[in-house]
């Protein structure tokens, strides 16, 4: 019988420890709000983890982290588009493209992404089926649970001091006006330009993110930095309507008021 | 259709949204739109970040609740927010003394924006820790006529009471302009 349940109740990080304590194998499904995931074990160790529908294949993988560049990469899906996973990085390695390190490095790179995001699931199904684990013909890797726990717990301690910092992502941010907060005189890596060149009061940090491929804890960390910088400042995102409610009241005329408030005083003593 | 607000602010995580959703008929919601402007880079929905809860009174009359974004960096909503209320609730985790200064510098915020009613809910009064009512006052530097309220937000009978006591106010003080 599958050991299942929500996330509310145990978290990704709590399920990966009773994992490891009870060397178990096999595969735990998520259920997220919007995509499902399946991390697969193997006596106690990660072997393979898969994100919605993601390209996790040798291909995707390799080409994701750069191992093969897009031509290399449609030369190999127009040939060898009917090889396994396997199949391909044996062929791979022996064109003298790559070699083992590089497909298992890209590997566990790619599984230790997707399972840190994981761990920023808080709400969500679970379901762990005992000996389910991926197709043979997909290469796994063999990761001790300890280290993936120690740092996972680590980046879950940095992401909720973000989501408590920037709570929203629905706001926009616009850079501050004021002498010496000149973002061109500071020294960015190339994802905080690529976020600072969306920055402007039409978008969101959601779009932001999502136009640059960021999840939540991504775009929250970058602009964390940037705020504490002082360059930018939080904004309501140009076009961004308030329910209608919320600016339309018109005073109470005083000599209404007292009726209005006996009024109120009824209906909320009747809830 | 007559329309009134009253605004729950305080301190990012002190109760605001279980506050409103214990008495809101509705699901306290944020609305949504699409933003269509060609200008825009990035076209996605967008939402506005406040909780919003209503309670129908009757046939003419429509009691809005909106609970303010808790931190300081969203200030600006909440002059907007504050337009034309009848009052407000400033919510404080009672549990959390380290949101005491912030929850303060809201109501005094508040104040400037409006000088209606309000009340003070020291929320989460069943957390094992929770400060007693009038040791917050203490801690909050409250003066003994303002309405300081032990209350539960995730307790129907409990949000009802703060908002009872709330209305009272806004009572008396139109009975002494009267």
């Amino acid at each position: 019988m599958a050991l299942k349940g929500n996330l509310r109740d145990f978290s990704v990080l709590q399920i990966f420890n009773l994992v490891n304590l009870a060397r178990k194998t096999g595969t735990l499904t998520l259920e997220g709000p919007n995509v499902a995931a399946w991390v697969s074990f193997r006596e106690g160790k990660l072997i393979h983890a898969q994100l919605g529908n993601e390209d996790g294949t040798l291909l995707g993988v390799l080409a994701k982290a750069g191992k093969i560049g897009p031509q290399q990469t449609k030369i190999i899906k127009q040939n060898a588009a009917d090889k396994t996973d396997k199949e391909l990085g044996l062929l791979l390695i022996n064109a003298g493209y790559l070699n083992q390190q590089d497909i298992l490095a890209s590997l566990q790179h790619y599984v230790l992404d997707v399972v840190y995001r994981l761990f920023s699931w808080l709400d969500g199904f679970f379901r762990f089926d005992s000996d389910v684990l991926p197709p043979d013909d997909n290469i796994t890797i063999r990761l001790d649970l300890e280290n993936v726990i120690m740092e996972g717990s680590r980046r879950m301690k940095q992401y909720e001091h973000l989501v408590e910092e920037i709570p929203n992502l629905d706001m926009a941010l616009n850079f501050v006006e004021r002498p010496g907060a000149n973002i061109r005189n500071v020294h960015l890596n190339t994802m905080e330009w690529k976020v600072v060149s969306y920055i402007n009061p039409k978008n969101t940090l959601r779009q932001i993110a999502k136009a640059n491929k960021m999840n939540e804890m991504e775009i929250r960390g970058i602009v964390y930095g940037l705020l504490e910088a002082g360059l930018v400042e939080f904004v309501r995102p140009e076009g961004m309507p308030l329910p209608p409610q919320a600016r339309s009241f018109k005073p109470v005329e005083e000599k209404e008021r007292s009726k209005l408030v006996n009024r109120l005083i009824d209906r909320i003593r009747s809830l | 259709m007559q329309t009134v607000k009253m605004v729950v602010t305080g301190p990012f995580n002190s109760g605001k949204t279980e506050f409103i959703k214990s008495v809101s008929e509705i699901d306290v919601v944020s609305t949504e739109r699409k933003i269509s402007t060609e200008a825009e880079r990035v076209k996605e929905t967008t939402t506005v970040a406040m909780d919003f809860g209503r309670i129908t009174v009757d046939d003419e009359l429509v009691l809005y609740l909106f609970g303010t974004p808790g931190q300081k960096r969203f200030d600006f909503m909440w002059e907007i927010l504050s337009e034309g209320m009848l009052g407000f609730i400033v919510m404080v985790d009672s549990a959390r003394p380290e949101t005491f200064r912030e929850a303060r510098g809201i109501l005094q915020t508040f104040r400037a924006y409006a000088p209606t009613p309000y009340v003070v809910a020291a929320n989460k009064q069943d957390a094992e820790d929770a400060w007693e009512v009038e040791d917050l006052r203490i801690a909050l530097k409250l003066d003994g006529k303002i309405k300081m309220l032990p209350c539960t937000a995730t307790k129907k009978d409990s949000v009802k009471e703060v908002l009872l006591e709330l209305l009272y106010s806004i009572q008396e003080e139109t009975d002494l302009k009267k």
